[in-house]
């Protein structure tokens, strides 16, 4: 597992029933590339989070790949639709077979 | 170091190289669009890329696309070494077709997005971004 | 009042762009914080300019967005690391910052009278040093290295519970000849290109130098997240590049020398508000 790798998202704690809200997500990750060298030279094996997702109750938000084109520390915006109330999970996916996760309660109301 | 025959021909085998760069990287370029439309044609309409004109770091370039009725959205760099950036796939619970990010840019270059539409038909939008170098290392 | 000084400077500024104004923008933090990014300059730089800038105003719009919002500024995440660190006991003492201060919360106020005379130590001291000083003497645990990472984001946590109150570190009384010590620095030129801080940050803030456009250097938003190099950059460290810019051998972070320079331009800033971690380029 890569050091100091941390979740953090931005969820509402409530909204209507069908409403879309904005999330925001951004995990602590060095996103090397691969394509640097250290100072002797060598190429900088790469280590990215290479793919996230977010459900809500199962059900998919968004899937996205990620590339060594992504910045250090990935930070992503994208809409949900809040049918009910429940539960967003949040999944990140690293090169080296790490998975962090975090969940998100909404209410309806 | 010195100068030698054989290290001028090391530094222009080199130049070369580096020249040859952005035809390899367009082929590559065409090898990810080739996977992601199967070779369909590509036309204009619902697809939107927002980018900077100007990005004062390379390293963090805020970039958003959106649209109606993607299904997915595939995001190039064209100059970058490697083009890929992302690949945005929206889920039945996306309330819109749009995504932002941060992305890196290895200079002044085209940015392309292509959507999936719903019908099955693709569309793209580029925008270029002018990546500056700044005076100060700091 | 400005004036083009050090022909490689004005050979710089002039060969390049049209003069780029600062913009005229406001900053409020998390739609809450409102923070003094313009103001009048405080009373001991008469002679030199009529307002002092926060580094913001000199960014472009996407980066300046991104210190609106605490989820959309990186530097946040270093805050959040701190405030793990605040909570947690480290050293022979078996205590952790929380232990005497409680909440982190509770620094509101410290960061802006910082570098600040320390009577017993009969020193000017800075932040970082009063940060090792209670890690060695209160806590009996290992100091933290200068410009490391573990006080780059401390800096961060306690910057960030004093953001929008206004620096305002203190000059005269025993601070006087550090404080004049610095402002000794800043004017003077140095390194094989003869630049001094001032030949940039305040004869020419607001100029392009090459695609760099130069702010008054200012320091109220230190620590700052930097998109160049994607992490938290403390005052000495951004010190150091700049003297290092001149072509000089630089002093070192927690020196003495920088200290002082550190407190004059501290007090350069005085009157704007607490702004780090910020976002620069």
């Amino acid at each position: 597992m890569a050091s100091g790798v941390k979740p953090r998202v931005k969820v509402p704690k409530s909204a209507a029933a069908g409403e879309a809200i904005t999330i925001k997500t951004l995990i602590s990750h060095k996103m090397e590339s691969g394509q640097r060298k250290d100072g002797d030279g060598n190429v900088i094996p790469r280590s990215i989070i290479n793919r996230f997702t977010c459900e809500f109750n199962g059900e998919s938000v968004i899937d996205v790949v990620l590339e060594p084109a992504i910045s250090t520390n990935p930070y992503l915006e994208f809409a949900a639709t809040v049918p009910e109330a429940g539960e967003f999970k949040f999944t990140w996916y690293d090169d080296d077979g790490s998975v962090y996760e975090t969940a998100k309660k909404i209410a309806i109301g | 170091m010195q100068f030698t025959r054989r290290s001028a021909i090391l530094a222009g085998a080199g130049a070369f190289m580096v020249a040859g760069l952005p035809l390899r990287a367009a082929t590559k370029a065409d090898e990810v669009i080739a996977a992601f439309t199967g070779g369909a044609q590509i036309g204009a309409g619902d697809i939107t890329l927002t980018a900077p004109e100007i990005a004062e770091n390379g390293n963090t370039v805020p970039i958003e696309v959106s649209s109606n009725s993607a299904v997915e959205i595939l995001v190039l760099a064209m100059g970058n070494p490697t083009p890929n950036v992302a690949t945005f796939k929206f889920g039945k619970l996306a309330a819109s077709r749009a995504a932002s990010t941060r992305i890196r840019l290895a200079g002044t270059q085209d940015v392309l997005a292509i959507a999936k539409l719903e019908d099955g038909s693709f569309v793209q939008a580029s925008s270029t971004v002018k990546v500056t170098i700044g005076g100060c290392g700091g | 009042m400005k004036k083009m000084t050090g022909a490689f400077l004005a050979a710089l500024v002039t060969t390049t762009y049209a003069i780029a104004e600062p913009v005229d923008d406001t900053l409020v933090v998390n739609e809450d914080i409102a923070i003094v990014t313009r103001t009048a300059a405080p009373a001991h730089m008469a002679d030199a300019v009529d307002e002092v800038m926060s580094g913001w105003l000199f960014r472009g719009s996407e980066t300046r967005d991104m210190q609106r919002d605490d989820f959309d500024n990186p530097g946040m995440i270093f805050v959040e690391k701190a405030e793990e660190a605040w909570n947690t006991a480290e050293g022979s003492e078996g205590k952790s910052c929380a232990s005497c201060h409680n909440g982190s919360d509770s620094m509101a106020g410290v960061r802006p009278v910082y570098p600040k005379w320390n009577e017993a130590a009969g020193e000017v001291r800075t932040l970082e040093m009063q940060i090792n000083d209670c890690r060695e003497t209160r806590m009996g645990a290992e100091p933290w290295k200068y410009t490391g990472g573990d006080m780059a984001n401390m800096t961060a946590l306690l910057a960030s519970v004093s953001r929008g109150l206004p620096v305002n570190v203190a000059i005269d009384g025993p601070a006087q000849s550090t404080w004049e010590q610095g402002r000794e620095m800043y004017y003077a030129r140095t390194g094989q290109l003869e630049l001094s801080c001032a030949n940039c940050h305040e004869d020419n803030y607001g100029n392009m130098i090459r695609a760099d456009h130069l702010s008054q250097g200012q320091i109220n938003g230190f620590p700052t997240y930097r998109l160049k190099n994607t992490k938290l950059n403390s005052v000495h460290a951004r010190f150091k590049g700049c003297v290092r810019d001149t072509r000089a051998e630089t002093y070192k972070p927690g020196s003495a020398d920088f200290v002082a320079l550190e407190l004059y331009v501290a007090s350069r800033g005085n009157g704007l508000s607490v702004e780090g971690p910020s976002v620069r380029n």
